[in-house]
């Protein structure tokens, strides 16, 4: 243990305890050969048992975890002992399992903090419970040397207590003091060092009020107001950190011929690298062999794939789809566009940063007000009687009863119960302020590709094709693992189609699928492989021997909830934008089905940043819904965002809130439940007011018993918790 | 009122009881996982050998 670790010196039990449980909790972080997997299907104690009793018979396991309220699995193994070959054996065991790198989940730091505040908490209570027993006894008449005796006791329990547990106010005091500026901290520090100084002055001259009671009862309620707030932080950015670290960064670099398995922080720009079909671009670069078709959807929003052949430029965060190419980087990792799209949100997000919340403007108003009317009161008094004792016993009194304890619950409360109720319902909220900004919304955009739709297309027309043709496509697209194949094969054995007899059936990466039907050529791919006219939507064309081409529309599929997440918007008076990088027939058919009337389409991310910017600067207050690498601009630069969890990375980063289902509906709700969660903060600060605006006068007249300082206190800070929980029930 | 005498001390220790109870609950990992512990509990499965 190092001297720095060490906490400032206090004389409590606690803090010989706190040092060592930071130690504890430093010799948790990851271990080299420690894997983390996600769980997502456990559920029970059953699920515990087998799960590590199954990884435990595997050879070279030596301890195995399961976090079911994480749902989470923690693996200490040989070095040889890989993920996958875990995620093996527990899909043999039934349960699906994700690969967590364990290096970006820091749950460890923000769990220190916590603990921390909740030590300070439990010391805080322990010592208020004690000290209000013994001036219990001091308010229902104990006298003379047993009163000095009881002041004297609670002086010995409440000086190293609040030295220990009002440390994080004494802290955030200071340093907003020596940047010049007043917080809530700096009140909040004054009333409780002013209220055991003069407390200690009292009991030192056998007087009848001592505050030691008050000054602790203000630490425990404001520290629970921390505690609140840290843990609905904390959550958050667990859940979002695990979102992060599903994405294990890997790529197949091709070295003398071989192809070795390298995390992407490691490529460097000239390095070859094997994209697999399926697998996304990890860097720039330019395609040196190989013949696919691109997805470009999460970049650009297109829907319709497009073809890739050597020489021809790759963005990082594209998708391969058809055959295997080889890349040869030119930008990687911080000069990928992915990356550089990072300026263009920095910028974006400025104007946001000028966001204040409703929590800081009342601070605003308060700390100021609050020293100016306790000062103001001293001096009276100290006028009127010329007596320090008394003039400086009434400063404390108005300091602790003005004391934010209400301020200070109002809106952890109010924000924790709403934020743990759109948890449950599937949504994250990343960002303090975000309820907030969600409340004051009136317009909403929608980015078309992946966020309405869910990114898969459906075929369309399928009755309209004669059922030999639809056999041929069914059989050969059964050859292939394209997206639109899929959507074929699904489609036909949706309708019963038997897939008719091909012979010879090969995938031609690129272009398509072809096979011998009854000794004809059939093939099923790209309107320039088939001979056929390209349509504006996306297609799939099938030729049967020298024949005419026949085409096979596809349509992208709406996302659950969305029609009705849209039609609520509307219904509620918001106005709706649907702002696509999508071609302009798609993104109309996809607004009329909608019933959107404001559309865009084929705008280029910078576009759409502009035009959600615009909207800002006409006084609309904009939440931007998208999930793409062209949308994360607009993202920034909107009131408010989210995004689904199946966005890049870039765009959850860039958004407010995350969507974790995959259902939209939850969408309508929050925001209703965001416009009732600021209604409550609002309400909580009018009990603070009105439980000021009586009590006051009385600590300024001098009427204010530590007994009544102690009821005012306790009542107002449980009526507005009672009102913050109004939330978590239906009714909101 | 000497009883006081026996009494204050005997209440500070017992709350210093539930103290440090509860720091010791904090610093042995016990709230990491609630709803896991809540279920292993009705496990049938023995645990001979608990891990330290």
């Amino acid at each position: 243990m190092t001297a720095a670790l060490h906490p400032p010196a206090s004389a409590c039990p606690a803090c010989a305890v706190a040092p060592a449980a930071l130690e504890v909790a430093g010799a948790q972080e990851a271990q080299p050969g420690e894997i983390v997997l996600s769980l997502p299907t456990i559920h029970c104690a059953a699920c515990i048992a087998k799960v590590e009793g199954g990884l435990a018979r595997h050879e070279g396991v030596n301890a195995v975890r399961v976090n079911l309220t994480l749902k989470r699995a923690t693996i200490d193994a040989a070095p040889d002992v890989t993920a996958s070959d875990m995620i093996e054996a527990l899909a043999a065991l039934g349960y699906e399992a994700h690969e967590l790198d364990a290096g970006a989940l820091s749950a460890t730091a923000t769990d220190r903090a916590g603990r921390d505040l909740l030590m300070r908490l439990a010391v805080a209570g322990f010592a208020s419970m004690n000290v209000m027993l013994l001036s219990v006894a001091v308010w229902s008449g104990a006298e003379d040397a047993t009163r000095d005796m009881f002041h004297w006791i609670s002086a010995a329990i409440a000086l190293p207590a609040i030295a220990f547990s009002g440390q994080p106010f004494f802290r955030n005091a200071w340093a907003a003091l020596r940047a010049g500026r007043l917080n809530m901290d700096v009140p909040i520090t004054l009333a409780i060092l002013l209220a055991v100084g003069t407390s200690l002055w009292e009991t030192a001259l056998s007087g009848h009020h001592a505050y030691f009671d008050a000054a602790l009862t203000l630490t425990f309620f404001l520290l629970a107001g921390r505690y609140l707030d840290h843990r609905t932080r904390a959550i958050a950015r667990s859940a979002a950190e695990e979102l992060t670290a599903l994405e294990v960064p890997r790529a197949w670099l091709l070295e003398d011929g071989t192809e070795r398995e390298v995390p992407v922080a490691q490529l460097r720009a000239g390095d070859l690298i094997v994209v697999r079909p399926g697998g996304r671009m990890p860097v720039d670069g330019e395609i040196e062999a190989g013949v696919s078709e691109l997805d470009r959807a999460l970049l650009t929003g297109e829907t319709l794939p497009v073809f890739a052949g050597p020489g021809q430029a790759v963005s990082a965060g594209e998708m391969n789809l058809t055959g295997p190419l080889t890349v040869r980087a030119t930008a990687v990792g911080r000069d990928t566009s992915l990356h550089r799209m990072a300026d263009l949100v920095a910028v974006a997000e400025s104007g946001r940063a000028n966001y204040t919340s409703l929590a800081d403007k009342a601070a605003k108003l308060y700390a100021p007000g609050v020293h100016i009317l306790s000062a103001l009161a001293f001096l009276g008094w100290y006028l009127a009687t010329f007596d320090m004792r008394t003039a400086l016993n009434i400063a404390a009194a108005v300091l602790i009863i003005t004391c934010p304890c209400a301020l200070g619950l109002a809106v952890p409360a109010v924000t924790t119960a709403a934020s743990g109720r759109l948890f449950r319902r599937g949504m994250l909220i990343k960002d303090g302020t975000a309820l907030e900004r969600l409340a004051e919304v009136d317009t909403v955009v929608f980015d078309k590709t992946g966020t309405l739709t869910t990114g898969t297309p459906v075929l369309m027309g399928l009755d309209q094709i004669d059922t030999r043709e639809a056999g041929i496509a069914l059989a050969l697209a059964m050859g292939s693992a394209h997206p639109l194949s899929r959507a074929i094969v699904q489609a036909g054995q949706a309708a019963g189609i038997a897939p008719a007899s091909v012979s010879e059936i090969e995938e031609v990466p690129g272009y398509g699928t072809r096979g011998i039907w009854q000794g004809q050529v059939v093939r099923l791919g790209r309107a320039s492989w088939v001979g056929a006219v390209p349509l504006a939507v996306t297609a799939s064309y099938l030729q049967v021997g020298e024949g005419a081409p026949i085409s096979l529309q596809f349509e992208d599929r709406l996302r659950d909830g969305a029609a009705d997440t849209v039609a609520q918007f509307i219904a509620r008076g918001f106005e709706v934008y649907l702002i696509s990088g999508d071609s302009a027939p798609s993104v109309e058919a996809m607004a009329e089905r909608l019933g959107i009337t404001r559309w865009m389409a084929e705008t280029l991310p910078a576009d759409k940043a502009a035009r959600v910017a615009a909207l800002g600067e006409a006084g609309c207050r904009v939440l931007m819904v998208g999930d793409g690498l062209n949308d994360t601009a607009a993202l920034a630069a909107a009131h408010v965002s989210i995004s689904p969890a199946s966005a890049l990375d870039a765009a959850r980063v860039a958004s407010d809130m995350v969507l974790l289902g995959s259902d939209l509906g939850v969408l309508a709700e929050a925001s209703a439940i965001a416009k009732s969660a600021t209604r409550r903060i609002r309400e909580n600060f009018r009990i603070a007011t009105v439980y000021n605006l009586v009590a006051v006068p009385l600590a300024v007249a001098g009427l204010a018993t530590p007994l009544i300082a102690a009821l005012a206190m306790s009542s107002s800070s449980i009526i507005v918790s009672l009102n913050a929980l109004r939330l978590r029930g239906g009714r909101g | 009122m000497n009883i006081l005498v026996y009494l204050i001390p005997v209440s500070l220790f017992l709350g210093g009881i539930g103290l440090v109870a509860f720091i010791y609950t904090v610093r042995s990992n016990q709230y990491d996982d609630p709803e896991g512990d809540s279920r292993r509990i009705l496990s049938d499965e023995w645990d001979d050998r608990p891990k330290p």
